[in-house]
């Protein structure tokens, strides 16, 4: 691809700016629903209710496979297959179980009382983590995307799939930033 | 490349002009192997502008002619319409006694609805800013095609589906949506709150949800592509302002339509799973139902928050494509270049601060108000720059008055007249008399209604040779252009004054109100002028497909003597839209009747002591 990234208008690859670009965007919607949330719940008739434990351990593991998803791209970076390929396959297994922590969480809120119904807090709560997690399960189809061709294409640092990989990482970096955020508002917005 | 003549532009792009290897790589085959890959599920972006454009022209008609069917039912309620039923069905009611045949006032609230939506959404958005971003942003900029053609691909598709699935929800036998355009709650909220609340707005949803999927795939595009794509010397100062007025456009899709979705998300919630985040005390039917403590003052909030920017999302592309027709057609420099993309910005910054002008009278905190009333208000200034430019540009200029410039000039006089009515319903007191009037009416559609049409028609007319390589017909667009100026007028002036005496939007009939009973005569006017409007955009429509096939053909690269590189591309569209080099920037593209020169391309070089910038 020698030619096409001569001039200084390449500086950074269009499809990881578009990438950034379409994070911006899913930022104005959260944005938006915990805006929402602020207004409602300023306006009383508000239902308090604790974060059950799960979610901190969610929060946790979410938080790790950032860490060794970024550890299997450096190795991919240089060189260092098994490191690449190990690490792709826990974050893969630590975002899969985020989801199922979720789901957990969800469940015990339930048993709680806290309905989807019901409350408008009890629905914000589910409409956060359930948009959330859905962008989560997007990352990890991205991720799962990653590891077939991680175990199918014989290993070979190219610049095509170094930009492949560096726009996963880019993307589950953050959905993991905005479920931190989500869940620190939730804390403090009690 | 071998057969191509070498003119004196191509020898200048061949000599100075930056080599990107395109053509080496053979990108271009699988866009253009056979019929269904060229023209269907293209990836190439002058073809996608073509299906943006011919898409929203069908919406167009289709939207108009719901216009024309309840027009005829306020300007002759007594008239019988029995002769639309084979088209309407059981919407139109016979009278088994007198025969007379009436428009189903539920089906009157559908087309008001249905004429919103697909005015707004389909054609002004999508087949407005969907056609242009898509034809000028690589051409003008100097790009082989958008940062990532598949994701546009994708976007057109998403609005086709989009499309497809309004089309259908036409046909339900209860109806299509009937609660307004803006879907408020809790008639969008309660599938039992009215026949079009049920289907008609579960598919309404379902339909601008993918809709906004393909704004957004659309809207990240323009902005990688203008961002990164740039060819060498197009420096962000030097672009054309259509391209700045796209990227404004772009910014405030990206982030102005999530809002809307998460609206839409809580919307579906309330709807399927029986939350409450926008229903409260409600009974329907007898009945109490058992959600509490929702409000739909906060559904408005996310609505207009979009809604919002959604009008400037349709002007501003408008006034980007009238700024470029009337310098080129003036024959000079655009007036205060700079000016222009500052108050675009202006604009777009503001956009995001007024929304609650829209909820005035909903109920909101009066004191409140008064900040959106002062940003609303603020939004004038740049606005009035922009006039100011236009006109200036105009003052002492060579012009020609052909169609694309006549549709330019008739553009700032809509959006001066609209505008001028807006500085009314910007303020909140004088808005407790105006809203949901007529004047209402008539200020949105004079200022983004029938303006961005005229912004589009310039665009269209101006650009079309670049999209087919033919002219269309200058007498038949004169007549279009006098038709549509005249009936627009004649339609939404007196509106004005129904308004002003407090005639309420969105009614069904007047019957009832003796105030209003001496409008009869102003309403019928209207319609005669709504149905004339409506005919001459079918010879439009007409000249549009006439000329694709037959129009006089296309002899030299630069018909309309332009500066931008868009001209500089071959007659014939190819992929990758210059054959061998990208053209190099030198200047602004706005050198016109500079040192005894009449026009200067962007991509000739600079003489000693000339400036590039401005």
């Amino acid at each position: 691809m020698e030619g096409t990234l001569v001039n200084k208008r390449n500086r950074i690859h269009p499809h990881k700016f578009a990438l950034w670009a379409a994070m911006g965007s899913i930022t104005m919607m959260f944005g938006a629903f915990t805006s929402a949330y602020i207004v409602k719940q300023s306006a009383g008739n508000w239902l308090e209710f604790s974060m059950p434990v799960v979610f901190y351990v969610s929060t946790f593991l979410i938080l790790i496979s950032s860490f060794t998803l970024h550890t299997s791209f450096s190795g991919f970076k240089s060189g260092n297959e098994s490191r690449y390929k190990s690490m792709l396959i826990l974050s893969f297994v630590l975002g899969i179980a985020f989801i199922i922590l979720q789901y957990f969480g969800w469940t015990e809120l339930y048993k709680k009382g806290v309905d989807l119904k019901g409350n408008v807090s009890g629905s914000f709560f589910y409409l956060l983590s359930g948009i959330h997690a859905l962008h989560v399960l997007g990352g990890i189809a991205a991720i799962s995307v990653a590891l077939i061709h991680a175990f199918t294409l014989k290993f070979k640092v190219t610049d095509i799939r170094l930009n492949r990989f560096d726009l996963v990482v880019n993307y589950w970096h953050f959905v993991d930033f905005l479920w931190v955020y989500l869940f620190l508002f939730l804390l403090i917005s009690k | 490349m071998a057969n191509v003549t070498f003119h004196e532009e191509d020898v200048l792009i061949k000599e100075q002009g930056f080599n990107d290897h395109f053509h080496e790589h053979h990108h271009g085959d699988k866009y253009q192997t056979n019929f269904i890959f060229h023209y269907i599920f293209s990836m190439d972006h002058k073809i996608i502008a073509r299906q943006f454009l011919i898409t929203g022209i069908i919406w167009a008609i289709i939207g108009a002619a719901m216009s024309v069917i309840f027009r005829l039912q306020l300007g002759f309620p007594e008239e019988s319409l029995t002769w639309i039923k084979p088209f309407l069905g059981k919407w139109i009611v016979v009278d088994p006694t007198t025969g007379i045949g009436k428009l189903a006032p539920e089906f009157y609230y559908a087309l008001v609805t249905m004429h919103g939506t697909i005015i707004v959404f389909f054609v002004l958005t999508a087949g407005l800013s969907g056609t242009f971003s898509n034809l000028l942003i690589p051409l003008q900029i100097g790009a082989r095609d958008m940062a990532s053609p598949f994701m546009n691909m994708l976007s057109y598709w998403f609005f086709f589906l989009a499309g497809i699935v309004m089309f259908y929800s036409l046909f339900l036998s209860t109806g299509p949506f009937s609660g307004g355009w803006v879907a408020y709650p809790p008639l969008s909220a309660l599938p039992q709150a009215s026949s079009g609340s049920g289907t008609g707005m579960t598919l309404w949803l379902v339909s601008l949800v993918l809709f906004v999927v393909s704004v957004l795939l659309g809207g990240i595009n323009y902005i990688t592509t203008i961002l990164n794509l740039r060819t060498k010397g197009m420096s962000l100062w030097r672009m054309p302002l259509p391209i700045w007025a796209f990227f404004v456009t772009a910014i405030l899709g990206l982030l102005s339509f999530p809002v809307l979705a998460s609206g839409f998300f809580m919307l579906i919630f309330d709807r399927s799973l029986g939350t409450s985040f926008f229903l409260s005390d409600i009974f329907i039917a007898g009945q109490a139902l058992d959600r509490v403590g929702g409000s739909p003052i906060l559904y408005q909030h996310l609505f207009w928050f979009l809604g919002h920017p959604e009008v400037y999302i349709i002007i501003l592309p408008a006034m980007g494509l009238v700024s470029e027709v009337m310098s080129v057609h003036s024959r000079k420099p655009i007036f205060g270049y700079r000016a222009m993309v500052y108050s675009i910005m202006a604009i777009g910054f503001l956009s995001f601060i007024v929304w609650a002008h829209h909820m005035f009278m909903a109920g909101i905190n009066p004191f409140i108000a008064n900040f959106f009333v002062v940003f609303t208000l603020i939004i004038a200034v740049p606005s009035a720059v922009k006039v100011f430019n236009w006109i200036t540009t105009l003052y002492g200029g060579n012009i020609r008055l052909n169609t694309p410039m006549l549709f330019a000039i008739g553009f700032v006089s809509m959006f001066i007249s609209g505008g001028l009515t807006g500085i009314f319903l910007g303020n909140s007191a004088i808005d407790i008399v105006m809203h949901d009037t007529y004047f209402v009416v008539a200020h949105f559609h004079i200022v983004m209604g029938v303006a961005a049409f005229f912004g589009m028609f310039a665009g269209v007319y101006h650009w079309f040779p670049k999209m087919y390589g033919r002219f269309m017909n200058e007498t038949l667009g004169k007549i279009h252009f006098w038709g549509t100026m005249i009936s627009a007028y004649a339609i939404f002036w007196p509106m004005h004054y129904i308004g002003m005496a407090g005639v309420p939007r969105r009614y069904y009939s007047f019957d009832t109100f003796d105030a209003f009973k001496h409008f009869t005569d102003l309403n019928k006017f209207i319609t005669i002028f709504a149905i004339v409007a409506f005919f001459v955009q079918l010879i439009f429509v007409i000249n549009f497909f006439y000329s694709i096939w037959y129009g006089k053909k296309m002899k030299t690269k630069n018909p309309w003597e332009a500066n931008t590189v868009e001209w500089t591309t071959p007659i014939e569209p190819i992929h990758g839209n210059w054959p061998g080099n990208l053209p190099t920037v030198h200047r602004w593209a706005y050198d016109y009747n500079k040192d005894e020169r009449e026009f200067v391309q962007q991509h000739v070089p600079l003489k000693d002591g000339e400036v590039g910038d401005h």
